[in-house]
């Protein structure tokens, strides 16, 4: 098949214009078209062909997203009752629902690979589907709620600003939306500490307390190293993924580096020095146990987290099943009416 | 070349391909899903920002405007249920648009005009 280059209508820029009537096509030709789309920046959509193994890895990677958002409710949640101002609840229950909402946009973008909702829901309780295991730790003291948004937000924002660039259409448009979204919740948490750092000796001690927790995990968040692995060669291919992990660690590590100095805190690792040489810090071996053991469910709070879950699920059920019932009741009772 | 593993959000060690769950659908108790068109100033259009399920156009509505509003991004929202929405065929998308390739007459730029020639 032939692509032939027609000066666009629009704007003179020029279009390759595909051959893509997919079935008089042999799979091998579909993929080079497909792929083709993906080296152009061209977006995938869910109506265009796709090879099978791209549809599942979407499926998996975008529900598991979608499930982190949602989890990600419940460590801070636990704090909104107790939040020390009125502006701080506010500021929080905000980003509760934005996180909410994030998980609302990325499961829509799930279901457009066609994938129920109630089987990405039933995936997640029945342990088959993961999300992201920085939610497995606890949130005990109120700077917690600064350390997270400072930090765990800040991860996902360096993992989800190259994914509005992603191959498939609905998810980077989704990703679009949240990192637009997500700039609040990191700076929101960052203030918060900013204000405690400037405080009473114990106010100063949680702040330092909170960042020795949530740091390891943090960095964490970006998966294990580069070498450890067996292939993503093809995710890479796809533009599902856009950079390795620890590119995206080292990049988050030297960013907050510079940024604890203005808590006037550390970060609890011995090992972190400016490297004038490769101009990055350097930083210390990550404890790759832990990090294994919180994976695969022995984390501090991963039965809590899908307990909460089902527990909302199950007893939400009268609610999804009356809403309905109702919303039959009523259409039959408009018909009626219409027909007398 | 280096290969590494992109672990994507806590699916570090699963090594079972990812199925979906087969071909059963748990639809059948599911609200409608619903495509959801905002327009965020009078004049500008209304623009599709996704999709969420609602058992009527009411929660729909309502619903469109807690996920999707919550910055002042809306004065009008339209649902639509998702079965209704028809679309042209992406796989017919050459020559379904190929009329209007050889029509270039149909554009400004292509009438070369004097520069005296004022607001034209």
């Amino acid at each position: 098949m032939k692509g032939k280059y027609v000066k666009g209508a629009t704007q003179g820029c020029l279009f390759r214009k595909f051959v893509d009537n997919h079935c008089y096509m042999s799979v091998q030709e579909s993929e080079k078209i497909f792929q083709e789309k993906i080296d152009n920046e061209i977006r995938i959509e869910p109506k265009d062909w796709m090879p099978e193994k791209y549809r599942q890895t979407l499926i998996r990677q975008i529900s598991q997203h979608a499930h982190s958002e949602i989890v990600g409710m419940l460590p801070e949640g636990n704090w909104i009752s107790r939040a020390p101002s009125l502006k701080r609840k506010q500021i929080l229950i905000a980003k509760v629902q934005d996180e909410a909402g994030h998980g609302l946009y990325v499961y829509s973008a799930a279901e457009t690979l066609v994938i129920s909702r109630d089987e990405m829901i039933e995936q997640l309780h029945s342990g088959k589907a993961k999300y992201s295991s920085i939610f497995n730790y606890p949130t005990l003291t109120w700077a917690d709620m600064g350390a997270i948004g400072w930090l765990v937000d800040g991860a996902a924002i360096m993992n989800q600003v190259p994914l509005c660039r992603a191959s498939y259409g609905p998810y980077s448009r989704a990703m679009i939306r949240v990192c637009k979204e997500e700039s609040f919740h990191q700076r929101q948490g960052f203030e918060s500490l900013l204000v405690l750092s400037k405080g009473s000796e114990e106010q100063k001690a949680m702040v330092q307390d909170a960042i020795n927790r949530w740091w390891w995990p943090s960095i964490m968040m970006f998966g294990p190293h580069d070498t450890e692995s067996q292939h993503s060669e093809q995710s890479m291919k796809w533009k599902i993924k856009r950079f390795s992990n620890d590119e995206l660690r080292q990049r988050f590590v030297d960013m907050c580096a510079e940024q604890v100095k203005l808590l006037g805190m550390t970060l609890p690792d011995t090992d972190l020095k400016w490297n004038e040489e490769t101009k990055h810090y350097d930083f210390g071996k990550i404890n790759w146990e832990e990090f294994w053991n919180v994976v695969s469910g022995n984390g501090p709070c991963n039965k809590q987290r899908l307990d909460a879950r089902r527990k909302a699920w199950e007893e939400g059920a009268w609610v999804r099943e009356a809403a309905k019932a109702y919303a039959e009741k009523t259409a039959i009772k408009n018909k009626q009416e219409m027909a007398a | 070349m280096v290969f590494f593993q992109k672990h994507l959000y806590g699916d570090y060690g699963d090594k079972e391909s990812p199925t979906g769950g087969g071909t059963e659908k748990h639809s059948a108790n599911e609200w409608p899903l619903w495509e959801i068109f905002i327009r965020s100033k009078q004049g500008l259009d209304h623009k599709h920002v996704g999709s969420l399920h609602a058992v009527d156009a009411q929660m729909a509505i309502e619903n469109a405007r807690d996920v999707y509003t919550r910055r002042q991004e809306g004065v009008s929202i339209w649902v639509v249920e998702s079965k209704h929405i028809h679309a042209s065929n992406p796989d017919e998308a050459e020559s379904f648009y190929e009329p209007a390739n050889d029509k270039v007459y149909r554009h400004p730029t292509f009438y070369d005009l004097p520069d005296e020639i004022k607001h034209m």
